[in-house]
């Protein structure tokens, strides 16, 4: 291992020395508290933004990756794609860190571990998208489920957040269990895990010889990338998950945790099982169908808000999946499925993670999540009522926002490949879910308030609103550079 | 001028929009009262803007060299080739010029009638407009579907917040946003099927590819893909079930706009899009569209006949009048290919497009005058109406002239674009059209009889009604008090287009006249 493959390497290790620095600083005012014999030292709130710098560095540290693909370590790969998913992450992580600033400090008092465990967390999905070995993947994939648990059942004494991590514990550890035998079926075939050799071995071997194995090893496989996806059959954790864990946690799995899973799959799929993209096109084309349509009609009778966007966003991995289901890497297209799924991804992000902002400044304010509290919203908050309506309209994929450039380019790819009967469905199922996002704007703008009385937002989530407001308009009416970003991101390690 | 003139008509609502949204009171310490007739003025007075530019547009376009005028073609989203391109010919301009005239109107009716959620109301309806003209310009596929998508949500909240409780205003308003989008979303499909087939999204570069040329299943479906979006819209039947919901529920200039433009937005993309792009299939289906259209005609006059509640009348109306519509592009499309029936289709969509262009006019008037009287006595129960001829003599005349207008009698604006629409279907489809005239006939039942009849003439019974309120001043007395002053002002510009057009139609069927030449010569002659 060389100097370089440490610079490569930077973000991760930028992310572990702020992860180790908040512990720190958060172990030391603790003392000093106690000491003081205040109980409640006032340091802890400097603790999100000693993480927010330290994501800022992250970001910074990814420069040195950018241009070609490189193989770091033997285990990982740092290509466009990979450098993509990891900015991806640290958005991710950053804003899910300004909403958590206002929420967290009344419901737990173990404040500073929180931003620590999300800047790991975020260190997990950064060795998981540039994974390049079936063991690493495992590896990184089960470091994100563990940061994952804990951070779903950080509310000690709230009893939904406990059966929450409970649930997702054991549906994770069953889906990883899965994945192994998938991925130990492809060892036993061809001799090796690393993903481009296993790409030569299949490209090596007769047809035949590939099929009898490597379609079981696809349907393994896709359990669990399909767990971290939300992906029906493998969605059941996701309601209740979505819904007893504290809402910065919700935000970060219904975006990080979801594109980890599709970062993978396409790693995957699209490398070392290149050569049977007949087998998995169809594969995913059929779950994406299905994902998207027991999610929507699922969404259609939920009356807690969270419950209603975490189905929403299984249906929205489905709407991904479809990009994934329709790649064509045939090079100058302009839509390759993978530039769509990323685009998507991204807009998505800020998309989702603003209307959970919202959410929270609801909770913060009236500490209710259910669809009907947010009756008269336009009332009581015309600002957050008029920003969820973006976000929404986002999720439905109505022009001018990035949602929209998302379902674009995603049918778009569908369309390339003339995949009628998959474009038909996610167009039937874009008018179904535009039914429930309806609903919402309707309580919001149509019904008058029961209560009438301000509602304060917290700087902090106010900074995350706006911001996730202005990105999302952003990508809707200026989307060059995400696209240019996203097919010049299409260029993975040992791809043939 | 050339290149900042449209961008400019379609940009300033944005910006009164935004404006709208300030706020004003806390600003300049203003109270509530102000700041709204700040709002209500403002935005009127700077909806003028446009409607000036509209005008001048029409004055300044160059009818002999036809073709598309003030372009502007500049990249948007270069990686997919997709361009800002706009521009305006004969068939845009009048749709301009509508758009902007109601809007304006609108706004200055809304401003002495909405009473609550003043800045909301103002901030939609430039949104509103904003979209309407935006599609009306567009000569690239996406920029036009985005516009269209734009000018949905704007409608959806119109008739959501200012609809009246017994018109079911939530259901209504998630009915048309539904099935709106449920059309929009398959022409999305057809959109990036064209893109596929011939690489470019601009509508005059695909018109002269012929995307799907000789494929007849992916032509049909990319037709009907777009053919059903539109016909949602037109409405025609049987896609027209969203429309009597949300005119009744809609706000009075929400219904004008609802009538009197979107619903041409979905004519306009028949002409702009289907028909130069998809001849071969338009042709292989026109006579659906004839049907539909014919189909249209009769049973909305029927409907319209059944109808008690005067807004939903003149709703059904709007299905029966844009059925002629329908009859004349569908005639035109039928002629595609036949050069002896190139003069014949030129006429039907001059009919078609005048019709477009009238019935926004007549039926705008219609919606303000139903509006008028249902601020007056807050119902609009056609049983309870009668004898108002005695007690509201200019409110008769007004409504008189924009009923005799809607049922097409010659000397005001209806009759010449029936006459067209027929004149030029009848070489093409004779048998359609001669039943669409049975169309004429039960349109003149409706109106004579169940609005001029039930509401105007025999006697006034005073205990049918006995609280009238005075619009201007919110009285509430037992005499009825005839047309105020704002609402002549939104009415007569109405009437005398209505008039003038119906006299002396040149000046705008000159508009239409070369620009459907040009197309059909190009289509019919083969």
């Amino acid at each position: 291992m060389s100097l370089s493959d440490l610079t490569y390497l930077l973000p991760e290790l930028i992310l572990l020395a702020s992860a180790a620095l908040v512990f720190l600083l958060d172990i030391v005012w603790i003392r000093r508290a106690r000491a003081e014999a205040t109980g409640v030292y006032p340091q802890a709130r400097f603790l999100p933004y000693v993480a927010l710098a330290g994501l800022a560095a992250a970001l910074v540290g990814l420069i040195p990756s950018l241009g070609g693909t490189h193989q770091v370590a033997t285990l990982l790969a740092v290509d466009p794609f990979s450098v993509f998913f990891k900015a991806f992450a640290i958005c991710a992580v950053a804003i899910v860190t300004l909403t958590a600033v206002s929420y967290m400090p009344g419901r737990t008092r173990y404040g500073g571990e929180f931003y620590a465990l999300l800047l790991v967390t975020g260190l997990a999905i950064c060795l998981a998208v540039s994974a390049s070995n079936l063991v690493m993947i495992y590896l990184s994939m089960e470091f994100l489920s563990i940061t994952s648990y804990v951070l779903v059942g950080y509310i000690r004494n709230d009893r939904k957040s406990g059966e929450a991590a409970i649930k997702y514990f054991l549906f994770g550890a069953s889906a990883s269990a899965v994945m192994l035998y998938g991925m130990s079926l492809l060892y036993g075939a061809t001799g090796t895990t690393d993903l481009g050799e296993l790409a030569a071995a299949f490209s090596a071997k007769a047809p035949a010889d590939l099929v009898w194995l490597g379609f079981p090893a696809i349907i393994l496989l896709l359990a669990g990338f399909g767990f971290k996806a939300s992906l029906v059959p493998f969605h059941q954790w996701a309601p209740d998950t979505y819904e007893g864990a504290p809402t910065p946690v919700t935000t970060f799995l219904s975006t990080a945790s979801k594109a980890t899973g599709f970062a993978i799959l396409i790693r995957v799929f699209v490398v070392a099982l290149g050569q049977m993209q007949g087998e998995w096109g169809a594969l995913l084309m059929a779950v994406s169908m299905l994902t998207m349509t027991i999610g929507n009609l699922t969404a259609l009778r939920q009356t807690n808000i969270k419950r209603l966007l975490a189905y929403s966003s299984i249906a929205q991995a489905g709407y991904i999946l479809m990009g994934a289901a329709a790649i064509s890497l045939n090079p100058g297209l302009t839509f390759s499925g993978i530039n769509g799924v990323l685009i998507y991804l991204f807009a998505y992000l800020f998309t989702n993670a603003g209307a959970f902002a919202v959410i929270i400044a609801i909770e913060q304010a009236t500490g209710k999540t259910d669809v009907k509290d947010y009756a008269g919203l336009v009332q009581r908050a015309p600002w957050l009522a008029g920003l969820l309506f973006i976000f929404l309209a986002s999720l439905a994929g109505i022009p001018p926002t990035g949602g929209f450039m998302g379902k674009f380019f995603v049918f778009g790819a569908v369309v390339q490949r003339q995949l009628w009967i998959l474009a038909a469905v996610g167009a039937v199922n874009s008018v179904v879910a535009a039914f429930y996002y309806l609903n919402v704007v309707r309580l919001m703008f149509f019904t008058p308030a029961e209560e009438v009385g301000p509602v304060r937002v917290a700087p902090s989530l106010q900074t995350a609103l706006i911001v996730t407001a202005i990105v999302t308009l952003v990508l809707g009416l200026a989307p060059g550079p995400l696209i240019a970003w996203a097919t010049n991101s299409v260029q993975l390690l040992a791809l043939r | 001028m050339n290149s900042w003139i449209l961008s400019v008509i379609t940009f300033l609502p944005l910006l009164a929009s935004i404006l709208v949204l300030l706020p004003w009171a806390r600003l300049f310490g203003w109270e509530k009262a102000r700041e709204e007739f700040v709002i209500k003025r403002g935005s009127t007075l700077l909806s003028v803007v446009p409607l000036v530019l509209a005008a001048v547009l029409w004055i300044t376009y160059d009818k002999t060299a036809g073709g598309f005028q003030f372009e502007v073609n500049v990249p948007w989203i270069s990686a997919l080739g997709i361009n800002y391109h706009i521009a305006v010919d004969g068939l845009s301009i009048p749709m301009i010029f509508l758009t902007t005239l109601l809007t304006t109107l609108g706004l200055w009716y809304s401003s002495s009638t909405i009473k609550y959620r003043v800045r909301e109301f103002f901030f939609l309806f430039s949104l509103l407009e904003m979209g309407m003209l935006g599609v009306f310009m567009s000569l690239d596929l996406v920029l036009f579907y985005f516009f269209w998508e734009v000018g949905l949500v704007p409608m959806y909240f119109l008739i959501g917040i200012w609809g009246q409780p017994k018109d079911r205003p939530q259901y209504s308003a998630i009915k048309f946003f539904l099935y709106t989008l449920a059309g929009s979303v398959f022409m999305l499909l057809a959109i990036l099927g064209i893109y596929f087939n011939v690489g470019t999204f601009d509508m005059i570069k695909a018109a002269a590819a012929h995307p799907f040329a000789g494929d007849v299943l992916l032509s049909s479906l990319a037709f009907f893909a777009f053919f059903i979006a539109f016909a949602i819209k037109v409405p025609c039947w049987p896609f027209h079930t969203w429309l009597p919901d949300a005119h009744t529920a809609a706000p009075t200039a929400g219904s004008v706009i609802l009538a009197g433009v979107l619903l041409k937005l979905g004519a306009y993309g028949i002409i702009r899009i289907i028909l130069p792009i998809f001849p071969e299939a338009f042709k292989r289906y026109a006579l659906v569209v004839v049907a539909l259209g014919v189909i249209s005609i009769i049973y909305g006059a029927f409907v319209s006949m059944a109808q008690w509640d005067l807004k939903r009348l003149i709703a059904y109306s709007s299905v029966s009048h844009m059925g002629y519509v329908l009859l004349g592009i569908g005639a035109a499309a039928f002629a595609i290919g036949t050069p002896a029936w190139v003069d014949a289709s030129a006429m039907a969509l001059n009919g078609a497009a005048l019709q477009m262009f009238n019935h926004g006019i007549i039926t705008g008037g219609l919606f303000f005058l139903v509006g008028m009287i249902y601020e007056r006595v807050h119902l609009r129960d056609l049983k309870m109406f009668g004898g108002f001829s005695s007690k509201l003599p200019y409110y008769y005349g007004l409504f008189a002239v924009t009923a005799f207008a809607s049922l097409g009698l010659p000397g005001l604006a209806g009759f010449w674009s029936e006459f067209f629409v027929f004149r030029g279907a009848f070489a093409i489809v004779s048998l359609w059209a001669a039943v669409g005239v049975l169309g004429v006939v039960l349109t003149a039942a409706y109106i004579l009889w169940k609005i001029v009849q039930f509401v105007f003439l025999g006697e006034f019974d005073p205990h049918k009604i006995d609280h009238w309120t005075n619009v201007e001043t919110g009285v509430v007395s037992h005499e009825p008090s005839d047309v105020a002053m704002f609402e002549k002002v939104t009415l007569w510009p109405l009437v005398a287009i209505m008039v003038f057009f119906g006299v002396y139609p040149t000046p705008i069927l000159s508009f239409f006249n070369k620009a459907f030449t040009d197309l059909m010569t190009k289509l019919a002659g083969g």
